[in-house]
């Protein structure tokens, strides 16, 4: 489904992704952990099409295209979804305005007919019931007055109407209490099936906990230190960040 | 001057006349006129409409707000019966013409006109003045409620002759009276002409106002608009002034705290290109303790359009635990497009609480990628969050019917993320 091979990027000449390659494939769940500035939001707006960071070096392929030479827009039409870790907030327009004019450019691209009022309105009541969002947040500004965990709920609720392909996860967690992180995680598990596939981008183990992934990889100074299965989650929880980077340093050196 | 008007009138006009002839126009040496050039209105020889022209119903359509009941038409400032249709309104209220009340020798009338527009010091209220002859009177006695607004509509026809319209505007809302007024200056076709109206208008103790302005004038068009507010103790009113026409716009709004207690939202809307210009000049007077104020304006300028807000509050000593917020908001959707902003605080009370903001710029780049990364594409985003920036203005005001016509004007008018010159 996504293949980055030896990504670089950077914002302003500054390069913050040092050769990123990552294969992803259909039905899989992708855990991307490191810590605070080791580049984790850069690979997520990248993929998503950013325009503030420049891609200096490496090829990413989404379904056969070649994504980076594609604009936000869509990315997003052909299946990205990116779960923002701060959602923007968007004064005078209304949070299912905004939601149906997405679905619909999204529908329109994919060959299928625009949504009325009424079936959206229905599409949204039944969506809405999986993060357990209230139904006036409908008619509210986008995020405008919205709390923290409303925010995130709020974007996984336009995950679960828009239903893409590929959905990245952008520090979700960040900012939830124990019962939100459960909502939003529980939102995520209900849309996992083997054609979708979900990259979640975490500080913390603790959201794994929940959405328990099939590859778990750290991100150190713009590129992938260390890649295994779930139970290095748990590791990192236990023994932090810093254990791995001299380790990888040997191994680099080594090669 | 007219039969059966009384000679006090005329005294007026000609007191007036020698004002504006002492002062003449104000240049840009005037602080007040700093960023309005007026030198194109002053070259252009203007004439009093003469015979009234053929304007019919068909041709109000696209200005006249759906389902309203209680409507005052003026075409070329003066009143028309035929076209206006003042319904059955409650025992005591008066919506009717000027001229008809002056030549009635109304009491009510020549006690208050003239009470608030000064002829000294503002060259535009004398020349009205001076040829005062037409508009709106609006009454509302005490303790009643006009449960629909009143619409006033002025209609423009551009002459061979550049024409100068001067319409005078009398409202008065009784003490715990409610009213709503839409004033709409639309012109149909393109030509030179100047409107210069003046609004007086009184406001009770305890008494609700909303007061919607929407500027619709013609290419073409100079527009020179002054309202003055005058509030009684406890009143609250809303003042909304959306300029979308005219070639050069300039917009007085003036709101003075006769009383403790009272509330004066200020809201205002501009949209403007090509090389428009339009002026919003606010002025509020703290001049009693404990009142709020509140004042919203924006603008949307694209093309060369050039765009003057200036907002002046004063806090006069004995205003104690004033609340005034100021915000100015300017969306600059061109590189020649400018915005003169300027705030004006003159406090001389020390409990008082007093805000004041301008931004000006394009739009945000984050909720554009936002709007992008949901789907939806680039001018469309664009689109929406300039429609968003301007719309925000367009929900404080509550005539219904007003707001959706709002609504419909920046749909047409704000497309692929510019402002459009389209003028229906």
């Amino acid at each position: 489904m996504l293949s980055i091979n030896d990504l670089h990027a950077g914002v302003n000449g500054n390069e913050i992704l040092n050769g990123i390659s990552l294969e992803v494939k259909p039905g899989e769940v992708h855990a991307i952990m490191g810590p605070n500035g080791s580049g984790k939001s850069t690979l997520a707006g990248v993929l998503a099409g950013k325009e503030s960071y420049t891609v200096s070096k490496g090829t990413v392929t989404y379904l056969g295209k070649d994504l980076l030479g594609m604009a936000p827009e869509d990315r997003a039409r052909e299946g990205i979804f990116l779960a923002f870790q701060y959602p923007v907030e968007i004064p005078g327009v209304t949070n299912s305005y905004f939601l149906k004019a997405s679905l619909n450019a999204i529908r329109k691209h994919r060959g299928l007919e625009e949504l009325d009022a009424v079936e959206f309105l229905q599409l949204v009541k039944q969506k809405m019931k999986i993060v357990e969002l209230d139904q006036s947040l409908l008619n509210r500004p986008v995020n405008e007055g919205f709390s923290g965990g409303e925010k995130k709920r709020n974007e996984i609720f336009h995950m679960a109407v828009l239903e893409p392909r590929l959905a990245i996860l952008d520090e979700t967690d960040s900012g939830l209490d124990i019962d939100a992180l459960r909502i939003v995680a529980d939102g995520v598990n209900k849309l996992r099936s083997k054609d979708r596939s979900v990259i979640v981008v975490t500080h913390y183990q603790r959201l794994l906990d929940y959405i328990v992934p099939d590859f778990v990889h750290v991100l150190m100074d713009g590129q992938i230190v260390k890649s295994g299965p779930k139970e290095l989650a748990l590791e990192l929880e236990e023994r932090g960040y810093d254990w791995i980077k001299p380790q990888a340093e040997r191994s680099g050196a080594a090669v | 001057m007219p039969a059966g008007e009384p000679s006090r009138v005329n005294a007026m006009r000609t007191e007036a006349m020698a004002e504006f002839a002492a002062a003449g126009f104000p240049t840009t040496r005037n602080e007040e006129w700093r960023f309005t050039n007026l030198t194109p209105l002053t070259k252009v020889a203007f004439s009093l409409p003469g015979n009234r022209p053929a304007v019919t119903d068909p041709m109000l359509h696209p200005w006249v707000l759906p389902g309203t009941t209680c409507r005052l038409v003026f075409v070329n400032g003066v009143f028309d019966a035929g076209l206006s249709n003042a319904v059955q309104l409650p025992a005591g209220i008066r919506v009717e013409s000027l001229a008809e009340a002056l030549r009635k020798g109304d009491a009510e009338v020549l006690h208050l006109l003239g009470t608030l527009a000064p002829v000294k010091g503002n060259a535009f209220a004398a020349l009205q003045t001076a040829f005062l002859n037409d508009g709106a009177f609006i009454d509302v006695p005490d303790g009643l409620t006009l449960d629909v607004p009143v619409e006033l509509l002025f209609i423009a026809l551009p002459d061979v002759q550049p024409l100068a319209i001067q319409p005078r505007n009398i409202i008065r809302v009784g003490t715990q009276a409610r009213l709503s007024v839409v004033e709409t200056y639309a012109g149909l076709g393109t030509g030179v002409y100047l409107t210069n109206v003046v609004s007086e208008v009184f406001i009770g103790e305890g008494a609700v106002l909303e007061h919607d302005k929407l500027q619709l004038e013609g290419g073409g068009a100079f527009h020179i608009g002054s309202t003055w507010f005058r509030q009684g103790r406890a009143s609250t009113i809303t003042s909304n002034s959306i300029a979308l026409g005219g070639d050069l716009v300039r917009n007085t709004v003036t709101a003075t705290f006769a009383g403790p207690d009272a509330e004066c939202t200020l809201n205002g809307l501009s949209l403007a290109t090509g090389d428009q210009h339009i002026d919003n000049h606010t002025a509020i007077d703290h001049a009693h303790p404990n009142c709020a104020s509140h004042e919203l304006y924006k603008a949307v300028l694209d093309g060369a359009s050039r765009g003057v807000f200036n907002g002046k509050i004063f806090v006069r000593q004995d205003a104690q635990k004033t609340d005034a917020r100021q915000t100015n908001k300017t969306l600059l959707l061109s590189e020649n497009a400018t915005i003169d902003t300027k705030p004006q605080l003159e406090i001389f009370a020390d409990d008082v609480k007093c805000t004041h903001g301008a931004t000006v710029g394009q739009l945000d780049e984050e909720p554009v990628f936002y709007l992008r990364a949901r789907g939806i594409g680039e001018i469309e985003a664009r689109d929406m969050l300039t429609y968003a920036f301007a719309a925000d203005v367009v929900e404080r005001v509550h005539v219904d019917a007003l707001r959706d016509r709002l609504n419909d004007l920046l749909h047409q008018r704000l497309r692929a993320g510019r402002v459009s010159t389209a003028r229906s």
